[in-house]
């Protein structure tokens, strides 16, 4: 499979080894060194033109771009999905222009490159996560001005979040953010944990792994080194709850997961099955079975092997 | 002297030390092996040359301390290599290669970022003798972030006050440098988020 | 075991060749060849090579075929080759008062040294549909006239010699080009860098800004000083030669609008300025960039920032067609992880208020309760 020249360029492609130049490397690694000397902040760097839109994960491709060397062993997900086209689409971008391995079992790779879920499994000490993040300032929606929000994280001026957080509660009766739901790191900066469910925070708090967080339209890099604090934002008389599920995964019968919903008529039929796919597949293959392993149509199963 | 390539494999020899970098960072206190450029002229040690290779260009000033600005060698091959200016003024270093830590010069003379970019600080390389328990001149004992509980760090090499000086640093956080500390095989680092105190020996 | 169905990989797959069928249309008609495009579109092509910032009229056209026909997405596939390239440095400014001029028009004086060039332009055409290009025409010669030896200064050079428009600043040759594509922007922007955004801006969102102000939003009343199109020459400095080394010519439109005075109770009043530039002939686009750059200029000037034009995080921003049709286009991708986390919170919500109902609570009380 591996089809490096010495000279770091791959024979297939005629691009360099992972398409950018040095020098592009060499710039993104340095954001990437600062943002895990500064947990949670915001790196600028020089996010370059990628051959993708942006929106599709030109921030996690560089920075996954920047970190690949030819012994790993890298993941794409999106959705928790390795079948998703955009995770198609950029596993192959790495295939051709790195000739690295590519796997989708998450306890074999050494790199993921993630958007909208964290996996279930627990990450270890030999793993680097990879976000694709499309608004990595979680004040934003609050104060749109990039020139304002930079002098908030500089003071440590969080008042904004929390009385938008504080303003939810008013009036729904809930903080009414599921996704992207904002945390604090190391008690210092406040930071968009890119739009995963709020289920999966808790997995960012004391992460085995290296977290790393690229944002390409933006310009921003930021990281969690492993064992970081990550506190998801509450009140006292209003903790945070993740999403729980009434539903066990119709395929694999867990109980603990994060589950996409799908419509199966037009009647009301629904079924609730694991978003990460090798999590549920791995189960499977235990032989943990769910409710409607055997009827479920070959699209949301997968076929029998 | 000889101007050849630095890494053989320049594309592959540059990831390789940065993930060795990049994983001590994350993991303050674990030593992290690096295969050293051994052409690096002395006494810029071959594993600080690697890291400079791998990390420099022309948009990273760098800074020499007085052993490394006095060996012409050492300035002309860095320059060759990567491109960087070599500057005289700690403030404007985005990097600063130290062959000499126990003359370490004050971590706040150099850039120390602001507190809207802390990320535009000095990022200090310096050359230790040794991570070996029975050879060293320091015992750390590190947490923060990158660290479960905590971790010990072995060091040959420091100045006698590094707490003291990594404690004001720390202080200053998020403003503050960074240190690289190259070994004779291995980097270790300690971020500026890393605690450190001096274990009684 | 089950293993995950590889219907993306398929579909992605059968998507680029379906792509591929619909590009090329009907097999029974003629394909169209770049150098059709470069030299039949050559307005399309100029308007990808401005907002791709790249002057490259053959790859344009390529870009434009590929694209079929979306000249954003051609921008991007411009972009995207351009990003490939090794950078040698800046070149000299370039002499737009050297231009060989193909089309010079002011509305500010009659008559200027030089004189008025119309060129090539729509602006006197009655846009009635000309039948006659469905079977090809032929076209008859175009006038011409022996080339003028006389200089063509340029307007704002002619004020600038009474001191009735503010002068420019002088140049330094020594300073750092700023690059946008190779450094994250940082917010105030000198105009050398906002200039450089309007220049990769999208023409609409330029034409659409620019029109604002005409309207009220940050008014600046402009003169269209001096449209001007042709081809001017490149010179690069490269260290190790010592002088200047011609690279070529290339076409660009350049619009200086002369603007409402500023001046002050010790300050004599001048006109003041906004530029306008791009490569080839993309005079809608420049025309809009010169009244934006005015606009954004309004702090400097000392005028309240008080419309979208003038607002420079704004308008630099959202300027960029690239980056806004990806991030417009994304919300395409699948967001259901994301939208089962709403589902899940929305039914919760609304089960809670059927539950108060049906207890008889009255839901504002409740509500205020959970506040406090």
């Amino acid at each position: 499979m591996s089809a490096l020249a010495t000279s770091g360029t791959v024979a297939a492609s005629g691009y360099n080894f992972a398409y950018l130049d040095e020098q592009t490397k060499r710039m993104i690694r340095r954001a990437i060194l600062k943002a895990i000397a500064i947990p949670g902040y915001q790196v600028p760097f020089a996010s370059r033109e990628m051959p993708m839109p942006y929106g599709w994960g030109t921030g996690g491709v560089q920075v996954t771009a920047a970190i690949l060397g030819a012994s790993d062993r890298l993941k794409v997900i999106d959705q928790g999905a390795d079948d998703t086209t955009n995770a198609v689409s950029i596993r192959k971008f790495f295939e051709k222009t790195s000739g690295v391995a590519t796997t989708t079992h998450t306890a074999e790779a050494t790199i993921i490159q993630t958007r909208h879920r964290i996996p279930e499994k627990n990450l270890t000490a030999d793993q680097v996560l990879v976000y694709q993040v499309p608004i990595p300032e979680p004040l934003r929606f609050l104060e749109p001005r990039e020139t304002e929000t930079r002098v908030m994280h500089a003071l440590e001026d969080y008042g904004l979040m929390h009385v938008k957080l504080y303003e939810d509660i008013a009036t729904h009766g809930h903080i009414a953010t599921t996704y992207a739901y904002p945390v604090k790191v190391e008690d210092r900066y406040v930071m968009d944990p890119s739009p995963t469910p709020k289920f999966d925070n808790p997995k960012m708090n004391d992460c085995a792994a290296l977290q790393l967080f690229g944002a390409g339209r933006e310009k921003r890099i930021y990281a969690l080194p492993p064992h970081t604090k990550v506190v998801s934002l509450d009140f006292d008389d209003h903790p945070f709850e993740p999403t729980k599920f009434d539903h066990a995964c119709a395929l694999c019968g867990a109980t603990h997961t994060y589950l996409d919903e799908v419509i199966t008529d037009d009647a009301g039929g629904r079924m609730f099955v694991c978003s990460d796919t090798d999590h549920c597949e791995e189960r499977r293959a235990e032989g943990h079975r769910g409710a409607l392993l055997g009827e479920a149509p070959a699209a949301i199963a997968g076929a029998a092997e | 002297m000889a101007l050849a390539r630095a890494f053989t494999d320049p594309v592959h020899g540059a990831q390789q030390t940065f993930r060795a970098v990049m994983n001590a960072l994350a993991r303050p206190g674990t030593l992290q092996p690096v295969d050293g450029l051994a052409e690096a002229p002395a006494p810029l040690s071959p594993v600080a040359g690697a890291i400079a290779v791998a990390l420099a260009d022309y948009e990273t000033p760098l800074w020499l301390d007085a052993p490394l600005a006095a060996a012409p060698n050492v300035a002309a091959w860095l320059a060759f290599h990567t491109g960087a200016r070599i500057i005289t003024a700690p403030p404007q270093a985005a990097f600063a290669l130290v062959a000499d830590p126990a003359a370490l010069p004050d971590l706040a003379g150099f850039a120390l970022g602001s507190d809207i970019y802390p990320d535009r600080s000095t990022t200090l390389i310096l050359q230790v003798a040794d991570f070996a328990a029975n050879t060293a001149t320091s015992r750390l004992r590190l947490t923060g972030p990158g660290i479960k509980g905590h971790a010990t760090l072995a060091v040959a090499g420091l100045p006698a006050d590094i707490a003291e000086r990594l404690a004001a640093n720390q202080a200053l956080f998020p403003r503050g440098v960074d240190l690289i500390l190259a070994g004779p095989s291995a980097v270790a680092a300690l971020p500026r988020t890393t605690r450190v105190t001096l274990v009684e020996t | 075991m089950y293993v995950a169905v590889k219907g993306g990989e398929r579909a992605i797959d059968n998507a680029h060749r379906l792509l591929a069928h619909a590009r090329r249309g009907d097999p029974a008609v003629p394909e169209v060849a770049p150098a059709q495009i470069r030299e039949q579109l050559a307005l399309a092509v100029d308007r990808v090579m401005t907002e791709g910032s790249l002057y490259d009229r053959d790859l344009a056209a390529i870009a434009i075929k590929q694209a079929r026909g979306d000249l954003v997405e051609a921008a991007f596939l411009v972009r995207a080759f351009r990003t490939t390239l090794p950078r040698f440095g800046a070149t000299d400014p370039i002499d737009t008062a050297a231009m060989q001029v193909a089309r010079r028009v002011s509305a500010t004086f009659k008559d200027i040294p030089g004189g008025q060039v119309l060129g090539p332009t729509f602006d006197y055409t009655h846009r009635l549909i000309d039948f006659l290009l469905e079977a090809g025409a032929d076209i008859a010669e175009p006038a011409r006239a022996a080339a003028d030896p006389a200089a063509m200064p340029r307007v704002t050079d002619l004020l600038g010699h009474d001191d009735l428009i503010e002068r420019n600043p002088p140049g330094d040759p020594d300073a750092p080009v700023p690059d946008l594509t190779r450094e994250p922007l940082d917010l105030p922007a000198g105009r050398d860098l906002r200039l450089q955004n309007l220049a990769r801006g999208d023409e609409g969102f330029l034409l659409a800004l620019g029109y604002s102000t005409q309207r009220g939003f940050g008014r600046t009343h402009p003169f269209a000083g001096e449209i001007r199109l042709g081809e001017v020459e490149l010179e690069f400095v490269a260290e190790d030669v010592g002088f200047a080394v011609p690279l070529g010519e290339i076409t660009v439109t350049e619009c200086q609008m002369v603007n409402q005075f500023k001046g002050s109770a010790t300050e004599p009043p001048r006109f003041t300025r906004g530029y306008g530039l791009a490569f080839g002939h993309c005079e809608r686009k420049t025309m809009g960039m010169a009244l934006v750059d005015r606009a954004l200029r309004a702090g400097e000037l000392g005028e309240e920032v008080k419309a979208p034009a003038q607002d420079e995080e704004f308008v630099l921003m959202h300027s960029d067609n690239v980056q806004a049709t990806g991030f417009v286009e994304h919300l395409k991708l699948p967001h259901y992880v994301d939208f089962q986390a709403e589902l899940g919170l929305i039914r919760q919500m609304r089960a809670e208020i059927a539950a108060r109902a049906a207890a008889g609570s009255p839901d504002g009380t409740t509500l205020q309760e959970a506040a406090e």
